[in-house]
């Protein structure tokens, strides 16, 4: 009995230090950790892209929130969509956010990343992490900011903006056009298309 | 060639007004002309400046096309210091200024980006378009350029004031003006290359994908990297 209290202890540590760690020492050490075994794993860099995307889906998709990306980027129309739309959306944006990030680490090289001094007040709830990518052949650094917001499960990645670029509101334009022409169920059967075609293109090259 | 640059424009706004309908984004009132000329940049990018850019990054080294990098980026480095003069900002223009002559004499003629690496002055990024910005002028319709790519009005007719400044277009011998080119467009476009892959696994509809992309970063650009929170009405009124 107190070795199972003693293991239900050691299993939960892992958890509760995810909960406390501040905004930016999340993003850093979840960086290093994934941009470690980009580094080191040859089954990776010999070209295994289902090996980068359990990395993705074992550390990076749980400090995401997805719904509120599909929210963000659904706008407006949002409210017109029916709670099974909405799980299915999101699901759907995730799969291919996911495949988004797997590509762009993929390509991952020596790059610098210097992390920006966290500009927050203890009691916030949103904040912004940000940090600059320099990347080998360039002369001006990208930034790379995290939107966060805190959550009783801790700090939550919402949008990501690259260069001043958001990887989520990209995506009002679209989304806002094929709801009109085609419904929401159309947006849902298009993202889906899209998954599968990068799924093909995925089991053709390996 | 700046007769040449100015006809093109002229031809190109002249059409443009014959084509200004068709709904969708406010923004893009030339939407079917800028379509066209999107399908037919990414035909043109596809045939040659990918691959010659793939070529490019394969055979030289990281260090060497650094180099190529920093050494244009040195010569811009001066309008980009003019541009920060002209929109109030003299202490960016005095840094930038002081970059170039840093990087110009201990980088090597601009071979090696010292003033970023060890004084502490980064890169900025500067044009006239943004220096219109500035002042007020709105960007107005977007505008897809033959090759150039994504811009606005406001940006296309300021491009040409930067293109007319630019030392590398100034050479006057003709060969080697066009080989600078060429090589600085390619140097570029490497650098692109990964987001170009990024892009096409990302977008649904690639055109506006990359119309928004565009837009976001010229607002970032103009604000220096730190543009206004936009109202986010759609966000948080779902709640």
């Amino acid at each position: 009995m107190k070795l199972f209290r003693f293991l239900i202890a050691a299993l939960l540590i892992p958890v509760a230090q995810a909960q406390e760690l501040a905004p930016d020492v999340l993003v850093k050490t979840i960086t290093e950790e994934v941009s470690a075994i980009l580094k080191q794993d040859k089954d990776i860099q010999a070209g295994d892209t289902k090996k980068v995307a359990d990395l993705i889906e074992t550390k990076v998709v749980p400090h995401f929130n997805f719904l509120r990306m599909t929210r963000i980027a659904m706008a407006r129309n949002w409210r017109s969509t029916s709670p099974e739309q909405q799980k299915e959306l999101a699901s759907e944006f995730k799969t291919l956010l996911v495949r988004t990030y797997s590509t762009a680490i993929s390509n991952y090289r020596d790059q610098k990343i210097d992390y920006k001094p966290l500009r927050a007040k203890p009691e916030d709830t949103e904040v912004t992490v940000k940090s600059e990518v320099k990347q080998a052949g360039s002369t001006q650094p990208v930034s790379i900011d995290y939107e966060m917001e805190k959550t009783p499960n801790g700090w939550k990645v919402y949008d990501v903006k690259v260069g001043g670029v958001s990887l989520v509101t990209t995506y009002r334009d679209t989304f806002a056009s094929e709801v009109k022409d085609n419904g929401v169920d159309g947006l849902i059967k298009s993202l889906a298309a899209k998954n599968r075609q990068g799924e093909r293109v995925k089991s053709g090259k390996s | 060639m700046l007769k040449a640059k100015r006809l093109c424009a002229a031809l190109l706004l002249g059409t443009l007004a014959g084509c200004a309908t068709s709904g969708g984004n406010p923004a893009d009132p030339f939407e079917p002309f800028n379509r066209a000329m999107f399908t037919f940049n990414d035909t043109l990018d596809d045939a040659v400046m990918k691959p010659v850019a793939r070529t490019y990054r394969a055979v030289l080294p990281g260090v060497v096309r650094t180099g190529v990098s920093n050494f244009f980026s040195n010569i811009e480095d001066v309008w980009v210091s003019v541009n920060q003069v002209l929109q109030g900002k003299f202490q960016r223009g005095l840094e930038d200024f002081s970059r170039f002559l840093f990087n110009s004499t201990f980088g090597i003629g601009g071979l090696f980006d010292l003033a970023s690496d060890l004084v502490g002055l980064p890169k900025n990024s500067e044009d006239f378009g943004q220096t219109l910005a500035w002042w007020g002028v709105g960007g107005g319709a977007y505008l897809v350029l033959p090759i150039l790519g994504p811009s606005t009005v406001r940006d296309g007719l300021a491009f040409l004031v930067d293109t007319e400044v630019d030392p590398i277009w100034r050479i006057d011998d003709v060969s080697v003006r066009n080989t600078s080119v060429v090589i600085r467009f390619t140097g570029r476009r490497a650098e692109l290359l990964d987001a170009t892959s990024v892009l096409e696994q990302a977008a649904l509809d690639k055109y506006g994908f990359v119309r928004e992309a565009w837009l976001q970063r010229r607002r970032n650009l103009i604000y220096d990297g730190d543009p206004p929170r936009e109202k986010e009405e759609s966000d948080d009124d779902s709640r």
